[in-house]
């Protein structure tokens, strides 16, 4: 009998008889309703409690703030969409100080080592976020590949105030994840980081050091 | 790879867990790195549930545990035709030897030489890295807890925290003298090294393997909780990703991730939650440009179909692997997770291991308990591991005549002649006129009660007989 057949029957041939189901009561999760304003200001507090940056903008003033931040860390490239509208909007801006812009366009196997070694920065757009974690939900795309919110040393991630949700449990039936999940999604709730040395923290032990979100409102 | 890496760190014998403790207490270092990181764990698990109704959240978390045990061969059946629909293989593992023999197959057909790897307690428990070197296939951890460890030659002290028993100081020579960095108390420049020198090897790497916290049956997920990113890397890196997990990891829905993960992140580190949550649902499409070609998931029973058989051991199965058990245990603080000599130390290997290894050889693990309950009560899952401490105590000397002792290696602590001081005592007991007797007698002989009892007085004073009876005394209160 195949290792398979083998387990399933011992787990449908158990000894202890049938096992009873119990009720799940999932009431617990829900939240008093919030306004965009409050989930805004949660959010905010809980990434910032755990060294994530977050930025107030608007559709217009982004692109602007953007070089500010990038400037000020004497960044000397970005990996932007190719496709995605925050792509286009930088690659049509005629905000002259911005670092050069690349685009993620060839499979990984092809440049690799450029990206793991000379990529400063990454600009990625999010599915929404959520307030009670302080976490940025994250579909990764042809578009927007894996990687590109991992490699680079800062990571800025684009997040709609309107997309906000109070919580994981509410995000997740909103989108209707249960229907069909991508290759990859991803919660993403401030830079890559460890106490694994004392309990001291350290930022940006495999992934970004810094996450920096500029929320559209 | 340094020569220790190739010694097998995982061979201690279980039963010498008395001596190692010994040692342990008189290592001051080691007492005051545990106690420093226990202590900072507890408060920020407490601050994390600050303001949230936490028994209707463990009540919630149990039940979801308690329900897909309930419907565990559905599950696993539906998350392997979910995962294989996804493009995912499926593979099966009676015990940790046929898991290993099935990553190095996978490893082979590929003709791959390196494996990176994120963190994973059921490739511990498989000795993975052992086997695929001696198989000629190198196996590197990337976790920086796991890294330090591996680099040290030995095995994690904490299934959250693997490098806990070690400071700065020893952290910074270990990694001076396998890697040649600067010696350096600065967390920052340890961190940074490390990051440089596993960069080099994720690029290199032809194969990654981790572990799953929840494989989802409905959508065919498997999720993946850490901090670092390594995780992310291991899985998306390298042109093949093994995820191994023993056959317990499943869920039903992706609803039921939510609280488990609440739970989990806040008992484990007190944290809201990790970094990173990395759901993976399948391997790269013809038209993404990263991410692994093939996708493995290998369940591994090694045990665990065992303890399934029987309701009470079955809560068990229930563990969402968070450590909280361990952080919260008076034993485990004092003595250090390598005390026990097992995969899992702490009072969650105290109740785990025996099936795992059998009662014989863990004979000690049970007993090296004082029942305090803490473990119980910090349980993000309610598991009744005090209860399950106690049941395994009878095992281990075939106490319980009505529920005879079914778990591998019982019996092992019987000894003849404590069997007949039960029996008498038992047999006494059911006797009032011969028990009156026979505690008046010892009440008036009590000046010959020996000062020394054996294993009971090497730390404590004896207890002295009363002079007279709880009855005599009874009597003389109601008159």
């Amino acid at each position: 009998m195949s290792a398979r057949d083998s387990i399933l029957q011992r787990l449908r041939n158990r000894s202890g008889g049938e096992l009873s189901v119990p009720e799940c009561d999932f009431s617990v999760l829900q939240r008093p309703v919030s306004s965009v304003a409050e989930r805004i200001e949660q959010f905010q507090k809980t990434i910032e409690s755990v060294h994530g940056e977050v930025h107030s903008c608007t559709r217009d003033s982004w692109v602007a703030q953007l070089a500010d931040i990038l400037s000020a860390r004497d960044a000397r490239c970005l990996l932007v969409p190719g496709a995605h509208e925050i792509g286009r909007r930088l690659r049509e801006s005629e905000q002259d100080d911005l670092p050069e812009l690349l685009i993620y366009d060839e499979p990984i196997e092809s440049w690799q080592p450029h990206l793991f070694n000379n990529v400063d920065a990454s600009i990625t757009s999010t599915r929404g976020g959520i307030a009670e974690t302080g976490s940025l939900i994250l579909w990764p795309t042809p578009d927007e590949p894996r990687l590109m919110s991992l490699v680079p040393p800062i990571h800025i991630a684009v997040l709609e105030a309107s997309e906000l949700y109070a919580t994981f449990h509410e995000a997740m039936q909103a989108q209707i994840w249960a229907s069909g999940m991508p290759t990859n999604a991803l919660l993403v709730s401030g830079p890559s980081k460890t106490a694994d040395i004392e309990q001291t923290l350290a930022y940006g032990v495999h992934g970004p050091k810094e996450l920096i979100v500029l929320v559209i409102e | 790879m340094n020569s220790e890496s190739s010694a097998n760190p995982h061979h201690i014998d279980v039963k010498e867990f008395h001596p190692r403790a010994q040692a342990a207490i008189a290592d001051p270092k080691l007492r005051q790195n545990f106690r420093r990181a226990m202590d900072g764990l507890i408060s920020k698990r407490k601050d994390a549930f600050e303001g949230m109704d936490l028994e209707a959240l463990r009540e919630l978390g149990a039940n979801i545990r308690l329900r897909a045990l309930a419907n565990l061969p559905d599950l696993l059946e539906q998350l392997e035709t979910k995962l294989t629909a996804n493009g995912i293989k499926v593979h099966w593992a009676i015990d940790g030897d046929e898991a290993c023999r099935i990553v190095r197959n996978i490893c082979v057909a590929r003709n791959a030489k390196t494996v990176i790897k994120g963190k994973s307690m059921v490739s511990e428990e498989m000795e993975l890295n052992h086997y695929l070197e001696e198989h000629g296939i190198e196996a590197l951890e990337s976790d920086l807890g796991e890294y330090i460890v591996q680099l040290a030659g030995e095995t994690p002290s904490h299934i959250i925290m693997p490098a806990i028993h070690k400071n700065t100081g020893e952290i910074s020579e270990l990694m001076h003298e396998k890697t040649g960095t600067d010696l350096s108390s600065d967390v920052e420049y340890l961190t940074a090294s490390a990051r440089q020198q596993l960069r080099e090897r994720f690029m290199n790497a032809d194969v990654g393997v981790t572990g799953v916290n929840f494989a989802v049956a409905e959508t065919g997920t498997l999720c993946l909780v850490e901090n670092e990113g390594n995780g992310r890397m291991t899985t998306t890196v390298p042109p093949c990703h093994i995820a191994v997990t023993g056959i317990e990891k499943v869920v039903g829905t992706l609803e039921d991730v939510v609280p488990l993960l609440a739970l989990l992140t806040r008992s484990a580190t007190g944290q809201h939650i990790t970094t990173y949550f990395n759901m993976i649902s399948g391997p790269r499409k013809p038209e993404e440009l990263d991410g692994p070609e093939e996708v493995h998931l290998v369940l591994v029973d090694n045990g665990r179909s065992s303890i399934y058989q029987d309701d009470e051991l079955l809560d068990t199965l229930r563990c969402i692997r968070c450590g909280a058990c361990m952080n919260h245990c008076p034993v485990y603080t004092r003595v250090g997770g390598h005390t026990y000599g097992t995969t899992y130390p702490g009072p969650i290997g105290k109740i785990l291991m025996p099936h795992l290894i059998g009662l014989d050889e863990g004979r000690h693990l049970p007993t090296a308990s004082s029942l305090c309950g803490a473990c119980g009560e910090v349980c993000p899952v309610k598991i009744p591991i005090p209860d399950l401490l106690v049941r395994l105590r009878q095992e281990s000397v075939d106490g319980d005549k009505l529920n005879p002792a079914k778990v591998r290696g019982h019996g092992a602590k019987r000894g003849t002649l404590e069997a007949l001081i039960w029996k008498g005592w038992s047999w006494m007991h059911a006797r009032p006129g011969i028990y009156r007797f026979g505690t008046a007698v010892a009440a008036r002989l009590r000046m010959l009660q020996p000062g020394q009892l054996g294993g009971w007085t090497k730390y404590r004073t004896a207890p002295k007989l009363a002079n007279k009876t709880l009855h005599q005394k009874m009597k003389e209160r109601d008159q």
